[in-house]
């Protein structure tokens, strides 16, 4: 099973990089939406896969799942949301006053 | 002696204030006081009974860098002309610049480069050598600029700047290989190691290391450049820096280094050959020089040449003969210096074609140039000095070893023809000058002022110096005892107290300097027949032009070279960061042969799961070919949906909870946003580009895979998670495990991740409601 989410993620960070690499905004905040989805499974799956019962004590359950990867993940989840929202909200901003979500034609000042 | 070294530098403090009344009273009559405090201090050194004297004072003991200051004869010789010359020149100044000069600036920028000369000659630690090293470049580029109006002294500051500074720091290069070589900062401990240094594998590089310092400092060829573009300073500057100390700095460092290398063949064949070079070039080519100061920049690079061969002989009477020649070269060039400020004082110019018929306006001037000029030109006379350095540097070419392989024999057999070649040509620039400038027709009509002869003050200077010239020429065994062989001995121990007569009898060296005056006084009346080789030898090609194609290729070709990455487009930036990850990351997997693939310790697998990872890597590449905005965002959606149930397979109920909410949240923020982006194109990449993408996409995606697997296959060490599952309750207080972990164990994260969401909120905020632009909206 890791194997497999191990490749699901490999995909995830394809797409999210190729998204990334696209000239449009909203593609770009795509991107980063699917690297942070791969970001979070790769973690998860370091601390193996499906070994025990949810992290929540109970006297009749001896193995957990590892409850350490799990804080992460949550720390990185909201985060990651945090960030997406900012990027949102600064796209959205940035094509109104450029009139313009291509990323290539945002060049600031041109030198000298 | 540290006193004597840093007083210039401290009484650098208050020139400026001194400077304030300038009006009422010259600036440099307060400074004078300064170096003739230093020379009269330096001064009682001399005699015959002299020892070498060193004192210590700490500055940073565990680096090994400290103020080692050590006074040998040649540390005397160079004091005693910085301190004497410094004051002429200081005195000179006096008179040769107007009271609306920046004289604060002139006179700290000179203060600081005494402190620094004296620190040069003075050092016994190698750091504490280049530290002053350094400090009389950038005070001489201070100096060179000081009319920083002008075009071309900013052009020859930068110049000289460049170029020492190159030199300085190869410099530095050999110094540091030599204090690990020999693990000591102390030059003397340094020549006590001799057979450790020349047994060294590192010893060329060390040799042209330090070659290069002294080299470009003492304007050898082909770094004799900026000598002449440094003219552009104030003529005392020129006296002082760049006839009498600065670029004898150069010949310091080599006359100080030789115990060193002076057994080594290589060190014998570079310096020799450089300065016999350099002579040659710089003789020959400062017959053509128009402008008065330029000949003596040529000239000076010359006899700068002339010593440095000297230094390269390394035989006892080379070697006698060179700290001679400094000594010389220092009285007469100095006086030169500051006879052709007084005729660009009192005429206007310093183009030599303009001038004429001088002599019987200037007399006095003219005498002294008299007296300099057949000096410098070795003319047989008994009170000149310059003909006994030349006899002697004769002397010294034809009692080379002939030793050693068959090119220094060759190189042996050469050099006495090359120096006479130089010296005709030494001959006939120095007439050039004299008879160009005093005798002839006066043009008078050409001059932008009526010449008349200078005030004696400033007079002054210069008389001093050209007493020096006769009475080192009359008798020229005044300071040998006292001075010089101590000077010597410094250099090469085996020199012996030398009596320099004016007559040797019929010898080659005689004969030589009769056929360098024949030769020369012929090619001097001759001048104007022949000076038509010089459009054919330099003819266009230059070492200037070199330099400055130089400079300026490196110009346009590094604005090339970075305006061909930084183009502006974040996605080329974005590429080269992924590329270099990806290249970076495979060679270090490939290299220590990272990739490990184990299988038998893996959870099991369901159909539902599968299904689910199934819907996933569809919609994950849905979101790639999709041009609707709407879908795509949908698309995302179901990823982000698929994530929770992943979480919820593999037990993890909070990060399921959490991964519902947010994604909930985003679907919907995403959606407020659909209004107001644009809506999605399909824009057109060249298909190279979509290759590209493709291949850093792909590869970056093998990668996280390849990098997971082979993290997950190997196992170094246990989990510290038993701990969190044991005292979550007994500790924290809580079955929830991972919430203990985030508000107890490591509440520090859930800190600061609350306050990134604050900041983001606020950030949103600030985005939506601040208008820096009110009239936009």
């Amino acid at each position: 099973m890791e194997i497999i989410i191990l490749i699901l993620a490999g995909i995830l960070f394809a797409t999210a990089i190729y998204n990334l690499l696209q000239k449009q905004l909203l593609r770009i905040i795509i991107g980063t939406v699917l690297l942070s989805h791969g970001a979070h499974l790769v973690i998860l799956t370091m601390g193996k896969l499906k070994r025990g019962n949810p992290p929540i004590l109970d006297d009749a359950v001896t193995t957990y799942t590892d409850p350490l990867p799990q804080a992460l993940i949550l720390t990185s989840i909201v985060i990651s949301f945090g960030i997406t929202s900012l990027l949102l909200v600064l796209s959205y901003r940035t094509a109104k006053e450029n009139n313009t979500d291509n990323m290539e034609e945002m060049r600031g000042e041109t030198n000298e | 002696m540290i006193f004597a070294v840093f007083l210039p530098l401290l009484f650098a403090i208050i020139v400026p204030f001194l400077s304030k009344a300038k009006h009422k009273i010259h600036t440099g009559i307060f400074v004078v006081f300064i170096p003739l405090a230093i020379f009269l201090y330096f001064i009682r050194f001399i005699g015959d009974d002299f020892t070498p004297l060193q004192q210590t004072y700490n500055w940073i003991p565990s680096l090994g860098i400290n103020f080692d200051f050590y006074l040998d004869g040649l540390s005397l010789l160079f004091v005693l002309l910085i301190s004497g010359i410094g004051t002429l020149v200081v005195f000179y100044s006096i008179y040769y610049l107007h009271v609306s000069e920046k004289l604060g600036h002139f006179y700290v920028y000179l203060l600081m480069f005494m402190t620094a000369m004296l620190g040069v000659v003075l050092s016994d630690n190698v750091y504490l050598l280049y530290t002053f090293w350094e400090l009389t470049s950038i005070s001489s580029f201070l100096l060179i600029g000081f009319w920083n109006h002008r075009e071309r002294s900013r052009y020859g500051a930068q110049k000289s700047m460049l170029i020492t500074i190159f030199g300085g720091l190869s410099m530095l290069g050999g110094l540091i290989l030599l204090s690990i070589i020999t693990e000591t900062t102390s030059i003397r401990m340094m020549i006590e190691q001799v057979d450790t240094i020349l047994t060294s594998n590192y010893l060329p590089l060390i040799l042209v290391l330090i070659l290069l310092g002294a080299f470009t400092k003492s304007a050898q060829f082909p770094f004799h450049i900026w000598l002449p573009d440094a003219m552009e300073a104030p003529t005392p500057v020129s006296a002082y820096l760049h006839s009498a100390t600065m670029v004898k700095a150069g010949i310091y460092l080599i006359a100080r280094f030789s115990p060193i290398f002076s057994t080594y063949e290589w060190f014998f064949i570079i310096v020799s050959i450089v300065g016999i070079v350099t002579m040659i070039w710089a003789s020959y080519m400062a017959v053509r020089q128009t402008d008065l100061k330029g000949i003596l920049a040529f000239s000076t690079v010359s006899q700068l040449g002339m010593i440095m061969a000297m230094l390269g002989f390394g035989t006892e009477a080379a070697i006698f003969a060179a700290v001679f020649h400094i000594l010389n070269h220092a009285t007469f060039k100095g006086s030169l210096f500051m006879i052709a400020g007084i005729i660009d004082h009192e005429t206007g110019t310093r183009d030599i074609r303009k001038l004429g018929g001088l002599l019987t306006l200037m007399p006095i001037s003219a005498t002294l140039a008299l007296f300099g000029t057949f000096s410098m030109a070795g003319v047989p006379l008994p009170f000149l000095n310059g003909f006994y350095s030349k006899e002697l540097f004769f002397d010294a070419t034809l009692d080379l070893e002939q030793s050693g392989g068959s090119f220094i024999s060759f190189l042996s057999e050469a050099i006495p023809y090359l120096a006479v070649f130089a010296s005709i040509f030494t001959f006939v620039y120095s007439m050039y000058l004299f008879f160009g400038v005093f005798t002839g027709p006066k043009k008078l009509e050409l001059l932008p002022k009526k010449p008349h002869e200078a005030p004696i003050g400033m007079l002054l200077s210069p008389i001093v110096l050209v007493l020096g010239v006769i009475v080192i020429g009359l008798f020229p065994n005044l300071l040998n005892g006292s001075l010089l062989t101590h000077a010597a001995q410094a250099v090469n121990q085996a020199v012996e107290l030398e009596h320099v007569h004016f007559w040797h009898g019929f010898v080659p060296a005689l004969y030589m300097s009769l056929i360098v005056v024949i030769i020369g006084l012929i090619l001097f009346l001759t001048r104007k027949k022949w000076s038509n080789i010089y459009h054919v030898l330099p003819g266009k090609f230059s070492f200037n032009k070199v330099y400055d194609k130089g400079i300026e290729k490196l110009d346009t070709y590094s604005t090339s070279v970075t305006n061909s990455y930084m183009t502006g487009s974040l996605k080329l930036y974005m590429s080269i960061i992924l590329a270099v990850i990806l290249l970076a990351t495979f060679f270090v997997m490939y290299a220590t042969d990272g990739f490990v693939l184990k299988t038998d310790n893996l959870a099991d697998i369901n159909l539902i799961d599968l299904a689910v990872v199934f819907i996933m890597v569809l919609a994950a590449i849905a979101t790639i070919f999709v041009h609707n905005k709407l879908a795509l965002i949908i698309i995302t959606g179901i990823v982000g949906f698929g994530i929770s149930i992943l979480f919820v397979i593999f037990r993890a109920p909070d990060l399921a909870l959490t991964q519902l909410v947010v994604e909930t949240i985003s679907m919907a923020l995403f959606l407020l946003a659909y209004y107001h982006l644009p809506e999605l194109r399909k824009i057109k990449d060249t298909a190279k580009t979509t290759t590209l993408n493709t291949i850093l996409a792909v590869g970056i995606g093998t990668l996280i895979t390849m990098v997971g697997i082979a993290a997950h296959s190997s196992n170094w060490f246990a989990t510290i998670s038993d701990y969190f599952v044991e005292t979550s309750y007994k500790l924290g207080g809580g079955h929830n495990i991972v919430n203990v972990i985030l508000v107890d164990m490591r509440g520090l994260d859930t800190l600061f991740e609350i306050t990134v969401l604050g900041i983001a909120a606020l950030a949103i905020y600030g985005l939506i409601k601040v208008r820096k632009n009110k009239e936009a909206e």
